[in-house]
């Protein structure tokens, strides 16, 4: 079965096309990517005003408890019920569940700020801004990269999830295969997903090595980035 | 909600068969885990690459995994075993990191102890290492038991029957209530094992008198001002009498 799989893949004319393996790849990549960032413009400064000021930390603790707990084919056969059979359901759905780890990541990033220099920069002078500028997030950068791979990883793990729901991504292969009975089309889908995830694991694991590594000289990069 | 009242008898078997595929894989996991963070305790070599390997296995779909573990293992992809062997895969994934943070919190002078008292390795496996690794094992467990649950609904998509079933009965037949039913179902159940899970840490680690167990997974982070909490301190704070 996983040579038939296999075949299906190594068939140049499966790529191209509106249907094709190439269109789907495309589709998923550029779904994941808007719903990470739609979720980042949300979730980040409310994780990093958590951080910086100690308030409201239940939230993120609760956020998390609850994206785990509750069920992503709920969420998104609700939406898909809610507002029709278009990208506009998993869209949203996708967002609500890639808020909480955002969240987190960012908190704790800010959060993870040695105390004893936050308190040295505060009595060097140092407003509430620039301590969260110069400090705080510099500092924090590494978790929030974590955090922000850990979202990524997610969402496009669930967006092959939603193509249950609408008529997009790599999951399309899934469920057409499995409707179809068509086994090395289900199977070929499952393989490209999996390669998909593993390279942008790998990428963003590189990423955040990097700006590890570099923080001192992408520190400013953590500042602009918000 | 008429649709609830008339489906009871349904919901009532959907959810014990969630919990019949639910309960083998985190049984299953932690069965696995266990020895393998010990491993992954004692041995450096192995550490790294082990914990790399659950980390790149944790980034799967699970539904990717649902359609290509039955062709690898020869399993029925519609069977229990399918979904009871992913979602153990997942809930290793999660789990060895967490066994391993377990046995490295377990006090030095305490080991060196047992070992003064001339405990072999095998006992002191039983009665200090894995007593006292515990309280940090069981945050995970909790972990796993939640999201282990909330996974079994993606089983429905290929047809196993679970709570899941009623988000893809309820999304074809557009019943909304079907679908939130399912939700809360799901929830409730998520919630209710958690809750048996923390009940359960109490009464397997009756030294730890206070109900606030490390909580070591996840992302929460050290209060501010407080010192930076080392496994070791951790764990004498929940097991001086």
């Amino acid at each position: 079965m996983i040579y038939d799989a296999l075949a299906w893949l190594a068939d140049v004319s499966n790529w191209v096309g509106d249907a094709g393996i190439w269109m789907r790849l495309v589709q998923h990549l550029a779904v994941t990517m808007a719903v990470v960032m739609v979720s980042a413009v949300i979730a980040m400064p409310i994780g990093i005003a958590i951080g910086h000021t100690g308030r409201a930390r239940a939230l993120v603790t609760l956020s998390s408890g609850a994206a785990r707990a509750l069920p992503t084919l709920g969420l998104l056969t609700l939406f898909g019920l809610a507002l029709g059979i278009g990208l506009t359901a998993p869209f949203l759905a996708l967002v609500v569940l890639a808020i909480p780890p955002l969240l987190a990541g960012a908190y704790s990033g800010v959060e993870s700020a040695d105390p004893a220099t936050v308190d040295a920069a505060y009595a060097i002078g140092m407003t509430s801004m620039q301590v969260l500028r110069h400090v705080e997030l510099p500092a924090g950068f590494p978790i929030m990269l974590g955090g922000l791979r850990t979202t990524v990883l997610q969402v496009a793990s669930t967006a092959t999830l939603a193509a249950y729901t609408a008529d997009f991504g790599l999951g399309r292969f899934l469920f057409s295969g499995l409707k179809t009975n068509r086994y090395e089309v289900m199977i070929g889908g499952a393989l490209l997903v999996v390669a998909l995830t593993l390279v942008l694991d790998v990428a963003l694991a590189a990423l955040q090595c990097v700006a590890t590594r570099e923080k001192r000289v992408n520190g400013d990069g953590a500042v602009s980035g918000q | 909600m008429t649709w609830v009242g008339n489906n009871l008898s349904l919901m009532a078997s959907l959810f014990l068969a969630h919990v019949m595929l639910a309960l083998p894989a985190v049984a299953l996991s932690v069965a696995v885990a266990i020895p393998l963070g010990w491993l992954a305790h004692r041995s450096p070599t192995i550490r790294g690459p082990l914990l790399q390997v659950v980390g790149l296995l944790y980034a799967i779909p699970s539904l990717a995994l649902f359609l290509i573990v039955p062709s690898l293992f020869g399993l029925e992809m519609r069977g229990s075993a399918n979904i009871i062997v992913v979602l153990a895969i997942y809930g290793v994934a999660i789990l060895v990191r967490t066994v391993t943070d377990a046995f490295d919190s377990v006090p030095a002078d305490v080991l060196q102890a047992a070992d003064a008292c001339g405990y072999s390795l095998w006992r002191r496996f039983w009665s200090v290492d894995l007593p006292l690794s515990l309280p940090v094992t069981m945050a995970g467990v909790r972990v796993v038991v939640v999201s282990t649950i909330s996974l079994v609904t993606v089983g429905s998509v290929i047809g196993v029957r679970s709570l899941g079933t009623l988000f893809t009965d309820g999304f074809q037949r557009g019943i909304v209530a079907e679908v939130v039913a399912g939700l809360v179902l799901t929830v409730l159940l998520a919630l209710a094992m958690d809750g048996l899970c923390v009940l359960a840490g109490h009464m397997l680690t009756p030294w730890t008198k206070s109900s606030r167990l490390p909580r070591r997974v996840g992302f929460i982070g050290r209060s501010r001002g407080a010192l930076p909490a080392t496994p070791v301190t951790t764990n004498e704070e929940g097991s001086v009498p």
